[in-house]
């Protein structure tokens, strides 16, 4: 492969999600994945976009974010305007 | 859609009231927190909740029971939020430019910055994670925000939440990777801080 054949950085970064998807052709992907081969800065980022994931469903997963109950007020008026 | 869930349905379309007040007491507690993610304002909230539950009475005798009643209500709980999303005055949108990855000329990245440490197993480090990313999303600008909820969180596909939004498909795509970004961003301090 000759280095014009390389990802820059910047396209590299612009791919993630489409890597991370499994959207990528495989000749893409076999660049992407010479890039990476080749830059630490690059691992290093594509990383850190795969633990933001991770963190944000994280954040969300579970009850914790799930009130443990519904105001009763709001309960009583959703089913009065229903009787409406 | 199961046999007692098709028989609760049947009781809904007959107008039983106990099967309403059931349904509303099982899912609301979802739905709220649903809205409260999307809406950031306990008001717009719950007024998305009853307004979900409005066009979901009216909608029952349309549910095909192809999708579950709790993924039926989710998605119209959804829609509720970004109709009132659309409705809101709108305000001058911060820029997301500031959050994204410089690039030289050569296309390697500006001050790529150290690698970042593993998180936990300290339960109270999770917490304190958790804690900003909600916060560091909320703090995104609107159209981001809302696309990175609906992909990464609310776990729509890509064609859905497209659809929902009423963008292309790439563009969602776009918004979506662009949140990512600036949440990433926005998360490095905390990733790369040095710990005792």
């Amino acid at each position: 492969m000759t280095d014009a054949a390389l990802l820059t950085c910047l396209e590299l970064i612009d791919f993630i999600a489409a890597y991370l998807d499994g959207e990528l052709a495989t000749a893409e992907r076999q660049r992407f994945d010479e890039h990476l081969r080749r830059c630490q800065a690059c691992v290093d980022y594509v990383d850190s976009y795969r633990e933001t994931l991770r963190a944000t469903l994280v954040a969300f997963e579970g009850e914790d974010e799930i009130p443990e109950s519904v105001p009763e007020e709001l309960v009583q008026a959703v089913l009065a305007s229903r009787r409406r | 859609m199961n046999e007692g869930e098709s028989s609760f349905v049947e009781q809904l379309r007959s107008g039983d009231e106990a099967a309403y007040e059931k349904l509303v007491r099982e899912h609301s507690r979802r739905m709220l927190a649903v809205a409260r993610r999307m809406l950031r304002s306990e008001e717009d909230a719950r007024d998305a909740v009853q307004e979900a539950f409005a066009n979901a009475f009216r909608g029952l005798d349309r549910f095909d029971g192809l999708a579950q009643l709790s993924t039926w209500l989710h998605h119209i709980v959804v829609n509720a939020c970004l109709m009132r999303l659309r409705t809101r005055r709108r305000k001058p949108e911060a820029s997301i430019e500031d959050l994204l990855p410089r690039f030289q000329d050569d296309g390697h990245r500006v001050e790529p910055g150290p690698a970042w440490r593993a998180i936990g197993p300290d339960p109270a480090e999770e917490r304190e994670l958790c804690t900003r990313v909600r916060a560091a999303i909320d703090s995104l600008p609107e159209i981001y925000r809302t696309a990175l909820v609906l992909r990464d969180i609310e776990g729509l596909g890509t064609a859905e939440a497209a659809a929902t939004l009423g963008i292309a498909q790439e563009a969602l795509k776009m918004r979506v990777h662009r949140a990512r970004q600036a949440l990433r961003t926005i998360l490095d301090p905390f990733y790369t801080e040095q710990t005792a």
